[in-house]
């Protein structure tokens, strides 16, 4: 009796292991290895010529040491928080703006809910080109539109705001700034659907019940859909943090991390140091420290997530 | 939904790392084996009329060898990480093309056939031809043709203006001066901030003296106060760091710029439309002052393989660059062909070469002091002349900082 059951045990225990083998065969093949080689990377003199000889002499932190010393590093650590934060904080408020704006029901809701959603089904190519036609400096058309209103202003009032067009993406002042805007447009569809599925959650009775109690407007949302939208919250910002981290495409098609590397990120820059100065080893290290952002972030998610849940069941 | 599925992050913040790893992993293409019978070729030749050209070629060519040559041909980009992955497998293509300020970074690797031991013959090419294609005094690469930048102008806006086109620094400022009128800029170039920029700027900072072991010298700060002027006096749009060649063509062609400072493979796309252009070489800072542009193209490489392979790809190599080819070459694509004597013909027939043709015996190799530190270089100079137009740094602060990424000799 006792032996079957050991036996029972131990081939429920082959069973979980061989349905949890793919996941992890996966895992180590596609995360495992490419994370280790990456580290192994960042510790070596990897140039051009290492991949032919095989030949990477072991530097220990001599690359990070490079990484710290470069007055690059701080620039790009700030944009990369900037554009980080920036990014996330536009997204996500005008995400719930519209979520909550959309949740009113009105003629046309649905196909103005998805007409919103084509910036997020557009190829991150094509809409970093269509802001670099926006932002051009002497035709596009938002200087155009400035100009335009500045000149109308200058025919009522005498004073005119803009004298010339502004260097959306070639001042070192305002490149970053441009480059978040644009990510933020990419990113404002993601926000707002996932906070829409969230808000449809919310039982209507809630708010019914609140009105009942007098509350306004401002009452009901700050009271009653706040709280409750407060676990899909954490999962879009989650989640934004993680695509904002990793943001590639927008910044090199609309300033390549320039001008003069204003708008370079961690991500831009890993890949000028890799692949354009073709300095691997230091190319690796600035994407391993990346990777420590964004995990160290993920913990904290997990550790809130973790204490969510025991609130929850208790 | 009650509670939200738990997201992964895992995988999303692993892509940037990966990015770097990419290129470890991965391979393909080419032929390792002994076989001496197919040969593999790489370029990055995709735009017609270049792509049938360098098709028929090599078959030519192949032909004449006795072999049978694989072509794979990639985007511009793409064809350094390729060659790199092959060569952490030390599975090279037999031939390929490589644009010359990458060929020390290839070469470095040991993986390329010294071309002159190989018992290819060179007489007749240009000095400075060879020289783009040398690495540490041995030749492992060669150009069909090579091309180098010089000044175009609209000839309908000179004309009104009552302008000859500029020979010197101070011609070319004012004349840019004079040629600015509300939409249109007097001047424009590429100062976009990688290899593009740099080349763009090397021609006037090496004919001011300037080197690129010191690009914090005097002469280098002139040469970056002239472009800094330039933006400053409203000649050149400050938008000029986000240009690349291709996009001051399309400035000159409609019709906001009235002269540019482009390549000669230009020339050919010019002639399709409908503006009517002169060439001449690039202003130089004093009148008698020798013009010295970056050598631009690319040679042609041959892969180590031993014995059989290795002699039939250098025999293709060979063929690649005799007289016809480099001549047909030199015509499909506006490029000066390698050897003087036939670059000097093809001056007389086409006057819209000439000035290019002028400035090869002068044009200096990119890599020859700086061998594979070259890029970071690059790099470096390409941010302080970013860093200077946008009116973030004087010339003096933005080079002393680009110094910093010059190797110590």
């Amino acid at each position: 009796m006792q032996t079957r059951r050991r036996s029972g045990a131990r081939s429920r225990r082959l069973t979980g292991a061989a349905f949890l083998a793919p996941l992890v065969v996966y895992i180590a093949v596609f995360f495992g290895y490419p994370l280790a080689t990456n580290a192994g990377m960042s510790v070596r003199e990897y140039t051009a010529a290492s991949f032919y000889t095989g030949e990477a002499p072991f530097v220990g932190l001599a690359n990070y040491a490079r990484l710290l010393g470069d007055p690059l590093f701080a620039t790009t650590l700030a944009n990369t928080a900037l554009f980080t934060a920036g990014s996330l904080a536009f997204q996500f408020g005008i995400g719930l703006a519209l979520a909550v704006f959309f949740q009113r029901r009105f003629p046309l809701n649905g196909l103005l809910r998805s007409l919103l959603l084509v910036p997020w089904l557009l190829p991150l190519v094509v809409s970093g080109t269509v802001w670099r036609w926006i932002y051009d400096q002497e035709y596009g058309v938002l200087n155009q539109a400035l100009l335009g209103l500045s000149g109308a202003v200058e025919e009522a009032t005498g004073l005119a705001f803009l004298g010339s067009g502004i260097a959306w993406l070639s001042s070192t002042d305002l490149a970053l700034a441009s480059v978040t805007a644009a990510n933020v447009w990419v990113g404002i569809p993601f926000n707002m659907v996932i906070l829409y599925g969230g808000l449809q959650n919310i039982p209507r009775q809630l708010y019914e019940a609140a009105e009942l109690d007098g509350a306004g407007p401002w009452q009901r949302f700050r009271h009653v859909t706040w709280p409750l939208l407060r676990p899909v919250t954490a999962v879009v910002l989650m989640l934004g943090l993680v695509y904002t981290l990793k943001v590639f495409d927008v910044i090199m098609v609309l300033t390549q991390g320039g001008p003069a590397n204003a708008s370079h990120t961690l991500t831009t820059w890993s890949y000028q140091l890799s692949f354009t100065e073709l300095d691997f080893g230091a190319g690796a290290a600035a994407g391993n420290v990346l990777i420590l952002i964004a995990l160290a972030f993920a913990l904290v998610y997990l550790r809130s997530a973790r204490t969510a849940d025991e609130g929850g069941a208790r | 939904m009650t509670r939200p599925a738990p997201p992964r992050p895992v995988p999303a913040l692993l892509a940037a790392g990966l990015l770097t790893a990419a290129a470890a992993c991965s391979g393909g293409g080419g032929g390792g084996d002994g076989d001496a019978s197919t040969l593999s070729s790489l370029d990055y030749n995709i735009a017609e009329p270049q792509n049938t050209a360098t098709e028929e070629m090599l078959e030519a060519c192949a032909d004449e060898a006795g072999v049978t040559v694989e072509r794979e041909e990639l985007p511009r980009d793409q064809l350094m990480p390729r060659l790199l992955q092959g060569a952490s497998q030390q599975d090279l293509p037999d031939l390929m093309l490589i644009d010359n300020p990458d060929l020390p970074q290839v070469a470095a690797t040991g993986a390329l056939v010294p071309l002159e031991e190989a018992g290819v013959t060179i007489d007749g090419f240009y000095p400075s031809v060879l020289e783009a294609g040398t690495h540490d005094g041995t030749l492992y690469g060669i150009a069909t043709g090579v091309n180098g930048l010089a000044l175009f102008y609209d000839t309908e806006k000179l004309d009104e203006a009552g302008l000859e086109p500029p020979e010197t620094w101070e011609e070319l400022r004012s004349a840019a001066g004079e040629l600015t009128d509300g939409d249109t800029n007097g001047l424009a170039f590429s100062a976009i901030g990688h290899e593009e920029g740099t080349w763009t700027f090397e021609p006037f900072f090496w004919s001011n003296g300037a080197e690129l072991t010191q690009v914090d010298s005097p002469e280098a700060v002139e040469a970056l106060e002239l472009w800094q002027d330039l933006v400053e006096d409203g000649s050149v749009s400050q938008s000029a760091v986000n240009w690349s060649q291709a996009d001051v063509k399309d400035q000159f062609v409609g019709g906001r710029a009235a002269m540019m400072v482009n390549g000669s493979w230009q020339l050919p796309v010019l002639d399709g439309e409908d503006v009517e252009y002169g060439v001449v070489p690039l202003p130089v800072p004093e009148a008698g002052t020798d013009p010295a542009t970056p050598m631009g193209g690319e040679v042609w490489a041959v892969a180590r393989s031993g014995g059989e392979r290795e002699a039939k790809a250098v025999e293709v190599l060979q063929c690649l660059v005799d007289d016809d080819n480099m001549t047909e070459w030199a015509e499909l694509n506006a490029y000066v062909p390698g050897k003087e004597g036939l670059a000097g013909a093809l001056a007389e027939e086409d006057p819209g070469m000439a000035p290019f043709v002028e400035s090869v015996p002068s044009a200096r190799s990119r890599t020859a002091e700086l061998g594979a530190d070259y890029p970071s270089v690059s790099s470096a100079l390409a941010d302080a002349v970013q860093a200077v137009l946008a009116g973030d740094a004087t010339p003096e602060e933005a080079l002393s900082q680009a110094q910093e990424s010059v190797p110590a000799s």
